[in-house]
């Protein structure tokens, strides 16, 4: 019974800490110093260095689906609706979750690891005697590419991954360029690209916050950075399907689908 | 300062000299371990006090409660006249200017070349500086050190006595009234270990610096040291010159100097 309280206690602490250091992010972002180049190399990092892995799942994504989808279209005879059919499901769900779930892969870890590492090298105190403040150069920076350039992923993604659906779909059939792309923008209303939209700026949040908190806050050692790597991972994984649920409740809600 | 220290600080105070740091009952526990209690201590201009103990006495404590990277529990602490626990964060940025601090794991930043680390600090507190003064700077410390060769290379290239070299250089470029050595030759062999010490001494001749250092290394202490203080128990246990110190037979503090 103590173990299953220390446990949760310290679950609670932990989140607890983590809000405190989200909210000292949204608290301090907007103040000066701002730290323009290291900005935009994290946006190059984070952003551009993370499209072609985005881009490639995203592909095969578009392809399997649609491959997949295609036997149970034509059992109900309505092959042809296809591209409107995997155009909302990607647009709406798959897009933005998966592109969120390879980027915190290999984002969170990242940051996770670098900033752990850092930590452990005393590289983050150096920084500080140097007059620099490492949660402005260090957190606000990385926090901010992650939540500023997961959806441009997304959206670019969301492009490969309907391609991948017209390649899919002409493997076994013939659908021209245009009436392919012309059937999903006619499928397609505000409600299922705006919230898809909004919640990925959150999604990007959550990785950028949680790499930060963890490697941050690393214990000594190669085994606290490795943790930290891992624990940014899979916690922002998990944070990831929470606000989708969250997400979609909060469209139900205000009649926005 | 322990309430009957062994050796009284002012048999060994420097005459006509500034006190530029000082230290006054200084308290700090992490959870229910004591690690400093009620020490107290005074640098002046140009003096060097090593600071020794057993490992885990609270030595790096200490000198990072100086430089504000922990904030003592009770105490006060004076540093070129500011008293730290008062300044806000910028003041504080802008006396950490005044103070270099060299890592016992030298701290270089390994995503960045020996260049960019050194001008990492020029940058963040000199903005007004045009880079072929930066350059200038930037090349003068690294000849200080004698490493103008390793300028474009990254610090994973270098060796552990190079490393420690570029970190001293990158301490060095704002030129600073205090310098704080955390265990400077620890890990190095004696002959590197040997040119840091020389550099050391070279450096406070040549800028006026006032040094803390925290050392185990015995060679080191007698080369460096105006003073020595023996932290023990996390209190000032003795304070003194090398000579009178080694000299004493205290249970304590005999043990260091067989």
């Amino acid at each position: 019974m103590a173990n299953f309280i220390q446990i949760y206690s310290r679950f609670f602490d932990e989140v607890g800490r983590t809000s405190d250091f989200a909210w000292k992010f949204i608290t301090s972002w907007w103040k000066p110093r701002y730290e323009w180049s290291e900005l935009i190399k994290q946006f190059f990092i984070i952003g551009y260095k993370s499209l072609p892995l985005v881009g490639m799942t995203a592909f095969i994504m578009g392809l399997v689906l649609t491959m997949q989808l295609r036997p149970s279209m034509v059992h109900y005879g309505v092959e042809s609706q296809i591209p409107m059919i995997v155009g909302i499901a990607i647009i709406r769900e798959v897009g933005p979750v998966l592109t969120a779930l390879i980027f915190a892969g290999k984002i969170g870890s990242s940051i996770g690891a670098e900033l752990g590492s850092m930590k452990v090298t005393e590289q983050i105190d150096a920084m500080e005697v140097s007059g620099t403040n490492p949660f402005k150069y260090l957190v606000v920076t990385r926090v901010m590419a992650t939540t500023l350039m997961l959806p441009v992923l997304v959206i670019l993604g969301d492009a490969i991954s309907l391609y991948g659906c017209y390649l899919g779909v002409n493997i076994n059939g013939v659908t021209s360029f245009r009436s392919f792309w012309t059937q999903i923008f006619d499928s397609l209303v505000f409600s299922d690209v705006i919230p898809a939209f909004i919640k990925s700026f959150f999604f990007g949040f959550a990785v950028g916050i949680v790499g930060c908190f963890k490697g941050y806050h690393s214990n000594k050692g190669t085994e606290g950075v490795g943790k930290s790597a891992n624990s940014s991972v899979v916690i922002s994984s998990l944070l990831i399907f929470i606000i989708d649920l969250l997400a979609v409740q909060i469209t139900d809600a205000i009649g926005f689908n | 300062m322990n309430a009957n220290p062994i050796y009284s600080e002012t048999v060994t105070l420097p005459a006509n000299r500034a006190c530029v740091l000082s230290v006054g009952h200084l308290n700090k526990s992490f959870g229910n371990n004591k690690v400093l209690v009620d020490f107290s201590m005074h640098l002046f201009e140009g003096e060097s006090i090593v600071i020794f103990g057993k490992s885990g006495c609270g030595k790096s404590v200490l000198i990072k409660c100086i430089i504000g990277l922990l904030r003592p529990d009770e105490g006060r602490i004076i540093v070129l006249d500011h008293d730290v626990s008062m300044l806000s964060h910028d003041e504080m940025d802008v006396l950490r200017a005044k103070m270099g601090f060299l890592f016992q794991s030298n701290a270089l930043y390994d995503s960045m070349t020996v260049r960019e680390n050194l001008e990492f600090p020029l940058r963040r507190h000199w903005i007004q500086l045009g880079q072929s003064e930066i350059d200038k700077l930037v090349s003068e410390a690294l000849e200080d050190v004698g490493l103008l060769h390793t300028i474009d290379i990254m610090p994973s290239e270098l060796s552990g006595g190079m490393r420690k070299r570029i970190a001293l250089a990158r301490t060095l470029i704002l030129k600073p009234k205090i310098m704080m050595y955390d265990e400077p030759t620890t890990g190095l062999d004696p002959i590197t270990g040997n040119e840091i010490i020389d550099l050391m001494i070279e450096i406070q001749k040549k800028y006026n610096t006032s040094s803390i250092v925290i050392s185990h290394d015995m060679n080191c202490i007698k080369k460096v040291s105006d003073r020595i203080i023996m932290l023990i128990d996390g209190t000032c246990y003795a304070i003194g010159s090398f000579e009178t110190v080694s000299k004493s037979t205290d249970e304590k503090i005999k043990p260091f100097f067989v």
